[in-house]
């Protein structure tokens, strides 16, 4: 038996917004679809930019890449706000029970100091590189085209603001707030030779102009070689030098990169489909720009790791970039 | 070893603000390229003072609760029909000209938000800029799924993002936006950060809202409540922002005193759409444009100027036109509205009886002496089966765009009207405000894509007026628009209320 509320029904005279019906069809459209396809301006701007005055206020020509329809594109995981906000509030909560079980239980304290050092070392810098994510993340939000896109690189900005922050609780847990940690941290950042390629590499990013390109340079090559290396690698070696609890406050970082992956990989892939001309643009950059990276990242691959990391490093790199026709 | 307690002052700097290094392999001007183009002085983002000091985790928390809660009424209003519960369907119209008119520019917002998040050279200011900017994404989303019901019952909200970028007196917003975008990041932030939403927010969007909350619409009024915490949040920033460019350089005053003058009035001018849907569009009034502009502006923008008095910013010159506008503006805007009621995408009335009263009542000085009298002539002309429609096209403001219809406000039978040379062609204003600011950058206004001229030149689809509504605007002529007595609309707000309209009551009778 099944019961039956009985509630008036009212015909529509049609069942979703004409930029979505021209899109999938006259069917009742997704929320998704609803709020993320054909709704930013394209015609008829005002004024040039004075700060561009070459370019049109929204233009598609801020990168070299080219699509015949710039909403060609679909983030896998249909985020807009509300999915969004809410993804990252239940992965938030288990990073929250994470986060105040290792500080209740003292786990700092039962780490070997060595061990603390070393994350201090090479993990803890990472908030200043996530912050170099969050803008160039906020760069391509800002200036590229079509809301399916552009919504995406905004949550992967904020989301590199949150990953920087709960990097600077490690810290903070492991220094008992008093913020030596971050400044340990800080000075590894600016004069350790083990981070300045690397440091060189991001504040190189942040000085390009063609946000395809910074797609490329950050989330493509330089996220997929550090969040294996330190995320995967240097967390193996950690736990097996005694400090798994580690673990438990990296897991944020593990689980947002995997989420982040998919839609990583499904823009890629379109821009990569689309044409000749898309293939050559961003094999070009991939190469100058995974280059750079090997040689950056090997000095802090070895100190992290040790000498065959970068390699591997790069294995789960190139194996991406096939998956995207690349 | 026991952790120290940190205040939440000195987390947000340890978690946010300490992010921040200072650059060697590249110059800090290579990395925010515009930060110095506009004059602006920034000698130290150190002193910055967070508006807000909310950490990412906190914000997707609050953020993920508000946003299911507001779902679930959404979903239960559509699962309801909630629709049926409005005051009368003509209050519609108020929200067809929202999602057309205003929830663009939350897109907008959220353009400009990011830009600027991304240029300032302070992480603080970076930070709120890159949330306001969320936030924007977050209104233009939930706008669109609260009235994604209603277009499933109502004309005229199905092609709001086409019409936007196209439509006539969409122009109005939608330049007012662009203006504000292609500024650099501090002048945006004057235009949109503190003039917009921190001085002028009250008279545009919670008119809406309240209008939303009086006539029964559960969606948007909900909306409107979840928003408001977001709204709070740009209000501070709006004002931070202002005292941080004062407080960091004495040469940053004059430039942000003409960036005030010429932002409030820019907004003040967008206004005068929510006059007139405050007036005239909603069958439950809230309160007269006048009222609600003696509050929220006149008294509300003199305790601030007061407050800023000590950096030496003053009140601007042309808040004595705003004033004086007051007693005219809806009356005026709805009469320009009424005459284009075929070429707007939302439709069209003459106020009744009772709302004429209520008009006279609240416009003591002006009703009935100019504003009556044009409605009632209009309504004789309806009866007699004329219903009056303006065959021709309006001369618009360069500046911002509206038909010139304003009229003189010393003698309110002539239409006010300046003009300016450049380059040795004239252009044409409503006020002072607008010939001012196109003065001072005659070279960003002559590109004005005016929807008039842009219509005498052919690039919107044809010569025939159908053409350019029909084929180019995509309103669908005599569905959308026209009045609202014989429209699509009414019938079937009569059909499920079981109300005959007066056309069909004649019918019976006879």
């Amino acid at each position: 038996m099944t019961i039956e509320i009985k509630t008036a029904t009212l015909e529509p005279i049609r069942h979703t917004f004409e930029h979505t019906r021209r899109r999938f069809g006259d069917k009742p459209a997704s929320r998704y679809q609803e709020a993320s396809y054909d709704i930013a301006p394209e015609h008829n701007f005002h004024y040039r930019p004075l700060w561009q005055p070459d370019k049109l206020l929204n233009d598609t020509s801020r990168t070299a890449l080219v699509m015949e329809d710039w909403y060609a594109f679909r983030d896998p995981r249909q985020y807009y706000y509300g999915t969004y906000v809410q993804a990252r509030a239940k992965l938030q909560e288990v990073t929250e029970s994470n986060y105040s079980f290792f500080d209740k239980r003292g786990l700092a304290e039962r780490m070997p100091e060595e061990i603390r050092e070393q994350i201090i070392r090479c993990l803890v810098p990472l908030r200043h590189l996530e912050l170099a994510a969050n803008m160039n993340n906020v760069m391509c939000c800002a200036y590229g085209t079509s809301t399916v896109v552009t919504q995406a690189f905004l949550y992967n900005g904020m989301d590199r603001l949150g990953v920087a922050q709960y990097l600077s609780r490690i810290g903070l847990l492991l220094d008992g707030n008093s913020g030596e940690a971050l400044a340990t941290a800080k000075d590894h950042w600016m004069t350790d030779p083990a981070w300045q390629g690397l440091r060189r590499y991001v504040e190189n990013t942040l000085t390009l102009e063609d946000w395809g390109e910074v797609f490329i340079a950050q989330d493509v090559v330089l996220d997929t070689l550090v969040y294996d290396l330190i995320y995967r690698q240097f967390d193996a070696v950690i736990t097996e030098q005694g400090g798994s609890d580690l673990a438990m406050l990296i897991e944020f970082m593990q689980e947002w990169h995997k989420d982040n992956s998919r839609w990583v990989d499904a823009t890629l892939k379109s821009l990569a489909a689309e044409s000749d001309h898309n293939r050559e643009v961003l094999g070009g950059w991939i190469a100058a720009w995974r280059e750079k990276a090997v040689a950056d990242l090997s000095p802090l691959g070895e100190v992290a790791v040790g000498d065959e990391a970068v390699a591997a490093s790069i294995e789960a790199l190139d194996k991406r970039l096939a998956k995207a026709g690349l | 070893m026991t952790a120290r307690k940190l205040n939440l002052k000195d987390k947000y700097r340890l978690l946010t603000r300490d992010l921040e290094w200072e650059y060697s392999y590249r110059d800090y001007e290579e990395i925010f390229k515009q930060e110095s183009f506009e004059g602006i002085k920034i000698t130290d983002w150190s002193k910055w003072e967070d508006p807000f000091r909310l950490t990412m985790d906190a914000y997707w928390k609050y953020q993920a609760e508000k946003e299911k809660k507001l779902y679930a009424i959404f979903d239960a209003f559509a699962q309801n029909n909630g629709q049926q519960n409005v005051a009368d369907a003509r209050y519609v119209n108020a929200i067809k000209l929202f999602l057309t008119g205003v929830s663009p520019l939350e897109y907008q917002a959220y353009n400009g938000f990011a830009h600027v998040g991304r240029q300032f050279g302070g992480v603080g200011a970076r930070v709120a800029c890159q949330m306001q900017s969320l936030d924007e994404l977050r209104h233009v989303q939930t706008q669109i799924h609260a009235m994604s019901h209603y277009n499933k019952h109502f004309d005229g909200f199905q092609d709001f993002s086409h019409m936007h970028d196209r439509v006539w007196y969409l122009s109005v917003p939608k330049s007012f936006f662009d203006d504000a975008r292609s500024a650099g990041p501090f002048e945006f932030m004057v235009a949109i950060g503190f003039s917009f939403e921190y001085v002028l927010t009250n008279l545009l969007f919670v008119p809406f809202m309240s209008g939303a909350a009086y006539n029964g619409d559960m969606a948007t009024v909900t909306f409107g409540f979840s928003a408001q915490s977001d709204e709070a949040r740009h209000m501070t920033l709006g004002l931070e922002i202002i005292k941080f460019m004062l407080e960091q350089h004495e040469d940053n005053v004059p430039i942000v005193q003409r960036w005030i003058n010429k932002w409030l009035w820019r907004g003040y001018r967008v206004l005068t759409l929510v006059a007139m849907m405050m007036d005239y569009m909603l069958p439950n009034k809230v309160m007269s444009w006048q009222e609600s502009f003696e509050v929220y502006f006149e008294e509300a923008a003199s305790a601030l100027f007061k407050d800023l008095a000590r950096y030496g910013i003053k009140m601007p010159d042309y808040a004595a036109t705003a004033i004086a506008e007051k007693e005219h503006l809806s009356h005026q805007a709805w009469s320009i509205f009424y005459n284009y009621g075929h070429a707007a995408a939302f439709h069209t009335w003459l106020p009744t009886e009772e709302e004429m009263d209520w008009l006279s009542e609240k416009y003591p000085n002006t009703f009935d002496k100019y504003y009556r009298p044009r409605y009632e002539q209009w309504r004789r002309m309806e009866e007699a089966g004329e219903r009056y429609y303006n065959p021709t096209l309006p001369m618009l403001c360069q500046t911002c765009q509206i038909p010139m219809g304003f009229t003189d406000m010393d003698d309110p039978t002539l239409v006010s009207y300046r003009q300016s040379e450049y380059d040795g062609d004239r252009y044409n204003f409503c006020s002072d405000g607008c010939k001012d600011i196109f003065d001072f950058e005659p070279e960003k206004y002559v590109q004005s894509w005016l929807p008039v001229h842009q219509i005498y030149q052919g690039h919107c689809g044809g010569a025939e007026m159908e053409d350019v509504l029909g084929g180019y605007y995509r309103i669908n002529l005599g569905t959308d628009n026209l009045d609202y007595k014989g429209s699509p609309d009414e019938a079937r707000w009569n059909d499920w209320h079981g109300l005959e309209t007066a056309e069909e009551k004649l019918k019976k009778a006879s």
